[in-house]
């Protein structure tokens, strides 16, 4: 089983986002960046999937600068065997980032392609069914369990109230959500075999934008609100505003 | 020319979303001066249904009918919307931004070569162009995105956009449907998965609970209290008891979740991750049920109880059910 996993490097979740000075980027200043959470579910996964079938490869690959080699190894201490950084600059929206992987994709040996079902910066939710698209390959998004059995993929995907089941023959590709898997942390033996693992780098180029960023706006500053009172004998009064004052139920 | 919205259907129902895109669809259509066409792909009991369509805006409905896009088939109908964009010459192509649109819309768009633009909260024309409103990072941010190119593809962030009738007699024709439509990916629905309530994405109430609970078993008296407030109230979950194994994760509000805007949420127990806030913050009215006075998320909630939720929700539940005088 050869996998291939799509990653990115994200800032954290728990990280606060602002609009920056010039008005068309966000400050990151001060931001931790990680592994984009989704895209552990898809290492793991690929991980379980190589061990299960005893035999085969695990890549990584992302799109971005030099410091998303710290990224890299991440996957690489959890287990992947190598890594790959195409060099440049995604887009702004998903198809030009789409293109560059595919490109880098189409030249390797795989049965799977593997990503998180998005990134959790600009929150697209788009590559993975375009790379999908470009390599004229089945997928499935939004993946919360999967099955290979031999080149069989039967994969459970989220929808509204419920889940659809999926299948299709490999190669194919696979865009995880979170519940697929409980990723492992990297283990001290991970960390120090990830320095000597193989780590290549390609010069991509910046990805083709087909959006552009006409402005940055920091989400609408809430009113401060009111203490109704406390505990249960507020509630009259909580519903008599609800009712009379926001006319919301 | 014209601009095209993607009308959506699940097991041969159309969905709400795929009003609300045809509303979104109609003003844009109409600031560009063009025709609204409406695309409909489904099971061929669904020709009843086109007529709908024309009470919420569209002007022409392209139709699809075959017994195997009873579910969603991706290949199929990425190749039929994309050809129908083409043929009619759209400046923009419309989609929900839900689990089906947002599948489908980025294989279009790679098909189209065109910059598609994900959860869009508001979509106009300013110089001549196409310009949308998205939320980035979980809603930290938003972003005002101009597109390079046409057509300008779209996913239409649900409850964004209150679907509006608009009627007109919309003229039918059928999109050619042949070949293997098929395809490789096969999809169908899950078996034993009663819906009973609507997703948390989509709800106009959404009742939230976090580790403030105490334990699973107290959802009871969340969903009693979703049923007090009706059929569009839907439930929601902080990561916390997601991670915990409490909840599903298809209920969880916030980045790594689900960002939500309904007209009025009730948080409970929760106490205001930043990563939660992002989720919520543009929820018309926040209600909140907190023991912890400091808790951050008074300080974006409308109203607040001090206290604990478990002797707030069965008052709570109690005074909703009472007819009003």
């Amino acid at each position: 089983m050869r996998i291939i996993v799509c990653v990115k490097r994200v800032p954290d979740s728990e990280s606060r986002i602002a609009k920056a000075k010039d008005g068309l980027s966000v400050d990151t200043q001060g931001v931790k960046f990680v592994l984009n959470p989704y895209d552990e579910y898809a290492v793991e996964e690929a991980l379980k999937l190589k061990e299960a079938a005893g035999d085969g490869s695990v890549s990584v690959i992302t799109l971005g600068g030099e410091e998303s080699k710290e990224t890299l190894r991440t996957a690489l201490a959890m287990g992947v065997d190598e890594a790959v950084l195409l060099k440049g600059q995604p887009s702004v929206d998903g198809l030009g980032t789409a293109e560059k992987l595919a490109e880098a994709i189409k030249g390797r040996e795989y049965d799977l392609v593997l990503f998180g079902k998005q990134a959790i910066d600009d929150d697209n939710l788009q590559v993975p069914a375009m790379v999908a698209e470009l390599l004229g390959l089945p997928c499935a998004t939004v993946v919360t369990e999967l099955q290979v059995d031999g080149g069989a993929v039967t994969a459970t995907r989220e929808v509204e109230g419920g889940h659809e089941i999926v299948e299709f023959e490999l190669p194919g590709l696979i865009a995880a959500q979170k519940g697929l898997n409980e990723p492992r942390y990297p283990s001290l033996k991970g960390i120090m075999q990830a320095k000597k693992k193989p780590l290549e780098e390609v010069d991509a180029g910046d990805a083709e934008s087909r959006l552009e960023v006409v402005e940055v706006m920091n989400p609408p500053v809430r009113a401060a609100g009111q203490i109704v009172g406390e505990g249960a004998d507020a509630v009259p009064e909580l519903v008599r505003k609800l009712r009379d004052e926001a006319k919301v139920i | 020319m014209s601009v095209l919205a993607f009308a959506e259907q699940r097991g041969g129902a159309l969905r709400s979303s795929a009003f609300e895109t045809l509303t979104a669809g109609r003003e844009l259509a109409d600031a560009l001066g063009v025709e609204l066409i409406a695309v409909l792909l489904g099971p061929a009991g669904l020709a009843a249904e086109t007529g709908k369509l024309g009470s919420y805006g569209a002007d022409r409905v392209l139709t699809g009918f075959s017994d195997a896009f009873a579910e969603y088939a991706p290949e199929s109908y990425t190749e039929l919307v994309a050809k129908a964009a083409q043929e009619a010459g759209a400046k923009a192509v419309l989609f929900a931004a839900s689990a089906q649109g947002k599948d489908l819309a980025p294989r279009a768009a790679a098909r189209l070569k065109a910059g598609l633009a994900s959860d869009v909260t508001e979509v106009r024309v300013a110089d001549g162009r196409v310009v949308a409103v998205r939320p980035a990072y979980a809603g930290k941010v938003f972003m005002r995105v101009g597109f390079i190119g046409e057509p300008a593809m779209l996913s239409v962030r649900p409850r964004a956009y209150k679907a509006v009738e608009a009627p007109r007699d919309a003229r039918v024709e059928e999109l050619a449907v042949g070949g293997d439509v098929a395809g490789r990916t096969k999809v169908r629905a899950a078996e034993g998965e009663a819906k009973e309530r609507p997703d948390v994405a989509e709800a106009e109430i959404v009742v939230s609970g976090g580790r403030g609970l105490g334990s699973p078993d107290n959802w009871k008296l969340l969903e009693e209290l979703a049923d007090a407030l009706g059929s569009g109230a839907g439930l929601g979950a902080s990561r916390a008891v997601v991670d915990a194994g409490w909840r599903p994760h298809g209920e969880q509000v916030g980045q790594t979740g689900k960002v939500v805007a309904p007209p009025l949420y009730f948080a409970f127990g929760i106490s205001g991750a930043i990563q939660h806030l992002a989720g919520m913050q543009t929820a018309g009215c926040i209600v909140a049920v907190n023991k912890d006075p400091e808790a951050p998320i008074f300080k974006i909630a409308d109203y607040g109880i001090v206290g604990d939720a478990l002797e707030v929700l069965p008052r709570l539940i109690e005074e909703i059910k009472r007819p009003r005088s």
